[in-house]
């Protein structure tokens, strides 16, 4: 068959060049990996001067995550200025001074913790609270929780660059419209590019998730199937839209700067931050497949649902990728009518 | 002989430009047919409107009575585009392969077509290579290639010897008209005027218009020139439509 064709080229192609391949399967995990170090780490220690601080505080003091030096006036100022230090207690009239460097909100608040808990300790008894989590626990770190939406994009990102650019440069070097003087019909075209990717896209999908799941030990509570699923879904619709805006972007360089356009607003609306508050821009990010995708993999990865609760997620996906796969048909007519 | 193409009242307008101004052009089947023209002159927008791939603000084009675009006609057109419109990354077998099996060439005679057609360019020795490691006159003759691959009732190629060497240019030019011999039509776009001199007719093309139109030998004798050159000149000069 012709599509089986154009599928066997796409995996010929592929395997020719080893970079983009590369690009395709080593380049998420490379970063996942980046942001798993960075946000995965220990919470920020600060460091603290002590300027004729009681030994009966300092000594509650030293049992916090922090560490402590004792300084005078004179040097603790020079130390704050030089940013060597986060913070100054200092003990005057029966009270605690603080002053905080404060160009840092990491370490302010990092210092803020640790009055918290000093304070707590000096005055038990003030509000007993035992805490229970209905998902997740006190386990589940910033990397846990964005990590879902971060497995999304990614996959979303380097599919809608590779497909693409892969699809402009069948227009750029002239062989879509040779496609075109052949018998093939422009869905067998579509057909014939969605497939052969799609191996590619499905390999990635499984690797990219796997690879979070099992080496970055990400919180993970639902069906790793379920992921992949959702992974999938994400990534056909990504390489439909890839295509399709192919078709308006006359060069690579074109087709570049439908990233910041399209790609990156996607992360903003995709959970990592709340956007509930303001309605328009919450409505904003509901066009957005990325929105549905990242949605679907919070809810089996975080809150450990099935399939069969995120069917509305799941739903509204293959709608975004049947739409864009009949607009690509539809694109090709400028080329012929037929 | 009965008209196997017909393009009647063919305009073409990009955005603004009116490139192609009114063509009224028949050509018989088994004819080489040239179009002549200078770079600019609408040579390749004529050829993409014969076969569907650009549709004519105006007119209609059919092939063997048949209205284009038609898919079944199309299965019986090799065109080879002005780009060589191959995939760099694969090897030249692996390209000729994919286009055959396109046309839906028979798995069981895919290789034989495939050598068939490289052996015409001389490419026989070069098929393992990937295109990226071939040379400006080696695609163009792949591209050849792919036009033959399917055995069609009708060639069209877009300036096909640009960039090969003359030894190779007379061989093509031997082929072709072997090629025609065996009942294929063909229609070939260049600027060169020698090549010209081979083809069964001319269109002479110029700013969107034809100038004239008819076998080498009647172009010279109605210019009263020597060479179609010449003949070039002062039909461009007269702007007539019709020769012949």
């Amino acid at each position: 068959m012709r599509v089986n064709a154009i599928i066997k080229r796409i995996v010929q192609q592929m395997l020719g060049d080893k970079r983009s391949t590369a690009l395709m399967f080593i380049a998420p995990l490379f970063v996942m990996t980046l942001l798993w170090l960075v946000l995965d780490m220990e919470e920020y220690e600060p460091v603290i001067a002590l300027t004729d601080v009681p030994d009966s505080i300092q000594e509650v003091l030293e049992e916090q995550d922090a560490s402590f030096s004792k300084m005078t006036m004179e040097e603790a100022e020079v130390a704050l200025k030089r940013q060597e230090i986060d913070a100054q207690f200092a003990w005057k009239n029966q009270q605690m001074n603080i002053t905080m460097e404060g160009s840092d909100p990491t370490a302010t608040s990092a210092v803020q913790r640790v009055l918290n808990e000093a304070s707590k300790q000096m005055n038990p008894g003030n509000l007993q609270v035992d805490i229970k989590f209905l998902h997740g626990s006190t386990d589940v770190k910033l990397f846990d929780n964005v990590g879902p939406v971060l497995i999304g994009f990614f996959v979303f990102f380097f599919t809608f660059i590779i497909g693409g650019v892969s699809f402009l440069r069948e227009r750029t070097q002239g062989t879509l419209e040779r496609l075109l003087a052949t018998p093939l019909k422009r869905w067998e075209i579509v057909t014939g590019y969605l497939s052969g990717f799609g191996i590619f896209i499905i390999l990635q999908s499984i690797i990219v998730a796997a690879f979070s799941i099992y080496v970055l030990d990400i919180y993970m509570a639902g069906s790793f199937l379920a992921v992949i699923l959702i992974a999938i879904l994400l990534a056909i619709t990504a390489l439909s839209l890839g295509t399709l805006l192919s078709a308006y972007a006359k060069n690579e360089f074109q087709m570049i700067q439908f990233i910041p356009i399209v790609i990156v607003p996607q992360v903003f609306f995709a959970g990592i931050f709340h956007t509930e508050s303001i309605a328009w821009l919450d409505a904003f990010g509901k066009i957005m497949p990325l929105y549905y995708g990242a949605d679907a993999l919070k809810e089996v990865m975080i809150r450990g649902q099935q399939l069969s609760d995120v069917w509305g997620d799941i739903g509204i996906l293959i709608g975004f990728s049947v739409v864009f796969i009949l607009l690509n048909i539809a694109a090709l007519k400028r080329h012929r009518k037929l | 002989m009965n008209d196997f193409i017909k393009l009647e009242g063919i305009q073409h307008q990009f955005e603004k430009e009116q490139v192609l101004k009114s063509v009224d052009l028949a050509i018989p089947q088994g004819q080489l047919f040239g179009l002549l023209g200078p770079s600019g002159s609408g040579k390749t927008t004529m050829v993409k409107i014969m076969i569907g791939l650009l549709n004519p603000t105006k007119g209609t084009v059919s092939i063997d009575n048949t209205e284009m675009p038609s898919l079944k006609q199309l299965q019986q057109i090799g065109y080879m585009a002005q780009n060589d419109a191959l995939y760099s990354e694969l090897t030249g077998r692996q390209n000729l392969e994919f286009f055959a099996s396109i046309y839906g060439i028979p798995k069981k005679e895919r290789t034989a077509r495939v050598n068939e057609a490289a052996k015409i360019v001389n490419l026989n020795d070069h098929l393992n290579k990937t295109l990226e490691h071939y040379s400006g006159g080696m695609k163009r003759r792949m591209s050849l290639a792919v036009a033959l691959l399917h055995r069609p009732s009708l060639l069209i190629l877009d300036e096909p010897t640009v960039g090969i060497d003359p030894v190779l240019r007379a061989s093509i030019w031997k082929d072709l008209k072997k090629i025609q011999a065996a009942g294929t039509t063909i229609i070939i776009t260049t600027h060169v005027m020698d090549e010209a001199e081979k083809c069964d007719e001319l269109a002479l093309l110029r700013d969107g218009y034809m100038i004239a139109k008819g076998s080498p030998a009647e172009l010279k004798e109605k210019s009263n020139t020597e060479t179609i050159e010449g003949a070039f000149l002062y039909f461009g000069k007269s702007q007539q439509v019709e020769v012949g």
